[in-house]
């Protein structure tokens, strides 16, 4: 056996050894909630997997925000900064895309699209950078600022539902539909996967490359490797390279919430099924890896559908679905404990 | 007769209550040296084990028991999370992430399985307020602080005990030594870890009654998610409060304030205002607030730090 | 000293260590080391950085768990320790590095470690009876933060002694103080052992001069090993430095380090041209506070200029301006703009410990390069420096973690060093590295002095100022003066005496 196959063999064990773990846990959950585990499991897998339109429009219809919101994370997490606000950036990235197509609705071309999505990643930057700004003017713990943020943007998300940018007939907690011109198109034809899939593997793949083999890469690695180092020894600005990375987390945070208005929900609704904060999860399983992520938002887009599924067939709560994203966190977290650092 | 200024003060205080008590059990953790993100998971667990038992076992006996059984299910959550922090020394701030997570899953998916998937109807009894003679009287205040279920009146003498605790015991030194340099600790014959598990545990259990607390004094139900957020907020008020007893409690009653102000606006007939900007009202508070309340200055130093001894 | 051989004879030992061995992984800090401290005597534990003093005492300390061997204290069996347990039973350590909590008073640092109710009020008195009783005054109320570095120190001993410390372990007292201040701390360690006979002291360092102008007897280890023992009146300095470097290690280089004051040095001041000038410098520290006042100097090419100064007095700003890190509040600073800068502290300031030495190589770079980073280039440089600067390290890939900590500074330096910048500053160059390593760092140094490069540097350590630099300069609560190359004047001076 050679020093090669160990690196290949060494990471699918590891992997292997968490999913079959994170599978015992859920098989145990099942049990001691009453529930008959071969039928929910079934369930899963089916919602999952059981069919092309399973996978296409359930498993990666989600896999898409998760991985760009798993890339935010990761991003941040490369430079040191706890980002915990992707959920808050997503959320303000739906709503100003919202906003910017309820204004350019009124007329449709395809060209505009560009614009709208532009507008929430603008939003989410935004976001993000209240809680960088709060970080270097002020030194509050972004950790805190980026929850507080979180519960803002669900309020504020909360009340332009029902205010400025409600339906017309001021009924239903939800905005107008976009118009079709504003709609991302499909990828895939016959299937709900849209072209914003293309988005994550383009990004992810860039920012693989730009964090490997670009100066700035480098510079966003080395501040989050040790901050002190790099100002001192490296002559690195530490709190522009700070600020870059954390709006360009919020950035992609943005993104995804723009990309699900645009490409899966067509509206800003009142609720949000909690991508930014799986994301965490996301971009821990993928040991902060941006190709890594896109494989563990497949993962993660899985449980979620099958999770869906399990309590539509088998009337398992959805809930459980947490209790085995945080079990996988805290899998990868004592897996690390032997090799130093999560950050 | 009882005026919206007496409705609002008495809502601050009924608010700040479960806020005061989880931020003072945190506020023991971090001058233990550990950030415990994971509080909103000990919140939300006491709340569904106080309403389980609550809902169980009738009468006092009951809420006594509610009170109990939450206290112990946040105790539980942070030795989770003291397990990883004090013990494997994982990051902090990554495991409290997931101990919320796993909590909020854990206790969505208990609850359903208690109650079935729809879980409305239930109800439990809650202890009522309790006036305390001639206190209760004084003007504007008086009902505001002295008309107030139990719970609240252990708060007021926990933190006076706390406050002497930290000051004036040499196990609060120890406390305060171990957040500070656990070097230094360990050199002067105290065990760090030991201290630092007292201090995760005490956080949690705290947490747990400020969950039972929601539940058994104030809601008389449980909702998923129901903690929305406390757990957070708590530890914005340590911040605030600048790590001390007195502080927190000063603190705790400001945020109880804010988050009181919805009633007070409402019982004026300000109904035009929107609802979910009071909601978000304390959030955005606690951020103006960290601002101002600029950095860590006063913050235990070893805070948050993985490494336990530097030598 | 009489009361020695007495001692041996008719009572026990204070401390006894008998066949300590420790190890970590496959690296032997200690194998079978024998120690006798009698009562009443000071003994002196000797060696290099990185011999296993500390370690020693801090298995007697109870800080660290031995592998094998056994320990007496006042003739009694000792087990289960920890410091806890030390303490009760006698022993009280000053680390090195203090173990104060610099956020609260004395009195609380004292109190630390007890249990029941604390009242500060009685404390303080104790300490004030305690400090009159044994020549130790302190003001018990004080933050430990804002004391200078001495009255920590005495609040460290206060604290042993409040515990009631018979026997006391003191890790490298004099390395953080004036000579002055050394040698007054060296006196009250003589009497304390003499003051009572079941008083004893350890004082471990690596300074040949303090271990023989205080000790009775004399311990020396190298390599984890007890190499010489007994009493000190048999050594002398060069016996000792014998046994400390073992016989073949010793050369004509190395004789300066460890005896300072046989080396004569040239001087080459005036030679070349100014690199760096200061000109009537004012430097603040983070929180706005003046550290330097009004300094005024310069560093010209082909010379060292070093700093001495007490911890704390100004020197890490000043530094760190001239390095380019930090701004000044007035006057001017003249200097090229590569200046090479080594900081003290390399975990902290200077490494990535966990990404490759190509990587922390590219660090220096790192501000200011754009576009696409060569690591394929930046891998054959590295290698190449890590050849031509003896950094011992299997390859350009490994993690800087991996490193001792004398091939980190080796390569910190060598990479300071590499594309020849005009001017260097260093602090601490030597700090924590053991004897071959320092040579190594000192020898490069003049190298790259002699090739024309201007080198300030700042050292805690008067010996290490005195052996490399071309010139002095002393700065004492901000305020610099240049002073003669001369122990005695440049430790009185580092005090603030003229």
């Amino acid at each position: 056996m050679n020093a090669s196959a160990h690196h290949v063999t060494g990471p699918l064990l590891r992997v292997a050894a968490l999913l079959a773990i994170t599978l015992a846990v859920l098989i145990t959950l099942l049990v001691a909630s009453g529930f008959d585990a071969s039928v929910a499991l079934q369930a899963m897998v089916r919602g999952a997997f059981g069919s092309w339109y399973a996978i296409t429009s359930a498993t990666l219809v989600r896999a898409v925000p998760l991985a760009l919101t798993g890339l935010a994370v990761a991003i941040a997490f490369r430079a040191g900064l706890l980002n915990i606000g992707a959920e808050g950036q997503l959320l303000a990235g739906a709503a100003a895309a919202t906003a910017a197509a309820s204004v350019l609705g009124a007329t449709p071309s395809a060209l505009l699209l560009p614009l709208v999505l532009l507008a929430g990643v603008a939003s989410g930057a935004g976001w993000a950078g209240i809680a960088s700004w709060l970080r270097q003017r002020f030194g509050v713990l972004e950790v805190i600022s980026t929850i507080m943020l979180n519960f803002v943007a669900l309020y504020v998300v909360g009340w332009l539902v029902r205010g400025p940018l409600q339906e017309p007939s001021k009924f239903y907690p939800q905005s107008l539909p976009l118009a079709k011109s504003l709609q991302l198109p499909a990828l895939l034809e016959g299937t709900r996967l849209h072209v914003g899939a293309l988005f994550a593997v383009v990004l992810a793949a860039v920012a693989w490359w730009w964090l490997r083999d670009t100066a700035g890469g480098f510079r966003l690695r080395a501040v989050g490797m040790n901050a002190s180092a790099a100002a001192v020894s490296g002559r690195i600005n530490v709190a522009r390279v700070s600020m870059y990375a954390f709006l360009a987390s919020g950035a992609l945070a943005g993104l995804a919430g723009a990309v699900e208005v645009t490409g899966v929900t067509y509206a800003l609704y009142d609720q949000s099924p909690g991508y930014g904060y799986t994301a965490i999860a996301v971009a821990l399983l993928a040991r902060l890896n941006p190709l890594g992520v896109l494989a563990s938002a497949v993962l993660f887009g899985a449980l979620q559908a099958g999770g869906n599924a399990m309590q539509r067939d088998a009337g398992v709560p959805v809930a459980l679905v947490n209790v085995v994203e945080a079990v996988l966190i805290l899998l990868v977290i004592a897996g690390e404990r032997w090799r130093g650092s999560v950050r | 007769m009882i005026t919206p200024l007496d409705d609002f003060l008495a809502a601050a205080v009924r608010t700040a209550t479960p806020l005061a008590l989880a931020a003072l059990g945190e506020c023991v953790t971090e001058r233990g040296g550990v950030i415990n993100i994971g509080l909103e998971g000990s919140i939300v667990s006491g709340a569904l084990a106080a309403t389980i038992v609550a809902g169980t076992v009738t009468g006092t006996v009951g809420v006594t028991a509610g009170f109990a059984a939450g206290a112990v299910a946040g105790l539980i959550i942070a030795l989770a999370f003291a397990i990883f922090t004090v013990y494997l020394r994982a990051d902090q701030i990554i495991t409290g992430t997931a101990i919320t997570l796993l909590s909020l899953g854990l206790t969505g998916l208990m609850y359903k399985s208690f109650y079935g998937a729809t879980g409305v109807g239930l109800t439990i009894p809650t202890i009522g307020a309790v006036e305390i003679p001639l206190l209760a009287r004084i003007p504007v205040i008086g009902r505001a602080l002295f008309a107030q279920p139990v719970v609240t009146y252990a708060l007021y003498a926990l933190v006076l005990l706390m406050a002497w605790w930290f000051m004036r015991t040499h196990s609060g030194l120890a406390l305060r030594a171990v957040g500070e340099s656990p070097d230094a600790a360990l050199a002067a014959g105290i065990r760090p870890r030991r201290v630092q598990a007292f201090a995760v545990l005490f956080g949690g259990a705290m947490a747990g009654l400020a969950g039972s607390t929601l539940v058994l004094a104030q809601s008389g139900t449980f909702v998923e998610n129901m903690s929305a957020g406390k757990g957070f907020i708590a530890i914005a008020i340590v911040v605030l409060g600048r790590w001390t007893p007195l502080g927190v409690a000063g603190a705790a009653l400001l945020f109880g304030g804010a988050s009181a102000l919805q009633y007070l606006f409402q019982s004026l007939g300000w109904n035009e205002v929107p609802y979910q900007l009071f909601l978000a009202l304390p959030y955005v508070l606690t951020l103006i607030v960290l601002a101002r309340a600029s950095g860590r200055a006063a913050a235990p130093a070893a805070l948050a730090r993985r490494e336990l001894t530097l030598g | 000293m009489t009361n020695v051989s007495d001692a041996l004879h008719t009572s026990s030992p204070a401390l006894a260590l008998h066949g300590i061995s420790k190890s970590y992984g496959n690296v032997i800090a200690l194998h079978n080391v024998t120690m006798h401290v009698q009562p009443g005597t000071v003994h002196a534990l000797l060696g290099e950085n990185g011999a296993g003093k500390t370690t020693l005492m801090r298995v007697a300390f109870g800080l660290v768990a031995s592998d094998a061997g056994f320990m007496e204290i006042a003739g009694a069996r000792v087990s289960e320790h920890t410091p806890a347990r030390a303490i009760a039973r006698g022993l009280g350590m000053v680390h090195q590095h203090f173990s104060l909590v610099t956020a609260m008073t004395v009195t609380e640092n004292i109190a630390l470690g007890q249990h029941g109710v604390f009242t500060p009020a009685h404390v303080a008195e104790q300490i004030r009876t305690l400090g009159e009783r044994t020549g130790l005054p302190i003001n018990p109320n004080a933050r430990v933060s804002d004391l200078p570095v001495s009255a920590q120190q005495r609040c460290e001993i206060v604290k042993a002694l409040a515990r009631n410390a018979r026997v006391l372990i003191l890790d490298e007292p004099t390395a953080v103080l004036a000579p002055d201040e050394a040698q007054a701390l060296l006196r009250w360690v003589r009497a304390f052992a003499a003051e009572h006979p079941s008083h004893a002291v350890v004082l471990i360092t690596h300074k040949l001069r303090d271990a023989l102008a205080v000790a009775d007897d004399v311990t020396v280890l190298r390599r984890g090993q007890c190499v010489a023992s007994g009493v000190a009146s048999s050594f002398t300095e060069a016996s000792l430095a014998n046994a400390m470097l073992g016989p073949t290690e010793r050369s004509a280089s190395v004789e300066a380090e460890v005896l300072p004051s046989v080396r004569p040095h040239t001087d080459s001041v005036g030679a070349h041209h100014v690199v760096l000038q200061a000109d009537d410098v004012t430097v603040h520290d983070d929180r706005g506070v003046a550290r330097v006042h009004s300094a005024s100097f310069n560093v010209r090419a082909g010379e060292i200029v070093g700093l001495a100064a007490v911890e704390g007095s100004g020197q890490t700003e000043l530094l760190r301006a001239m390095a380019g890190l930090r701004d000044v509040a007035s006057g001017r600073l003249h200097r090229p703009t590569d200046v090479g800068f080594v900081p003290e502290d390399r975990h902290h300031d200077a490494l990535l410990l966990d990404a490759s030495l190509t990587e922390n190589y590219a660090l220096r770079d790192a501000g200011s390069r754009h576009g696409r980073v060569p690591w394929r280039e930046l891998a054959e440089r590295t290698a190449a420096v890590l050849s031509q600067r003896d950094v011992r390290a299997s390859g350009p890939e490994v993690n800087a973690r991996t490193l001792s900590g004398g091939n980190q500074q080796k390569f910190v330096l060598a990479r300071a060093l590499d594309d020849a910048p005009p001017a260097l500053v260093i602090e601490n160059p030597t700090r924590g590295l053991d004897f071959r390593a320092t040579a190594h760092v000192h020898d490069a140094l003049r190298d790259a002095r002699d090739a024309g490069l201007a080198i300030l540097f700042y050292s805690s350590d008067l010996d290490e100022v005195l052996a490399l630099a071309d010139r002095v300069l002393v700065l004492h609560h901000g305020v610099l003066r240049q002073v003669p190359r001369e122990r005695e004047v440049v430790g009185r001076a580092m005090l603030g005496l003229t």
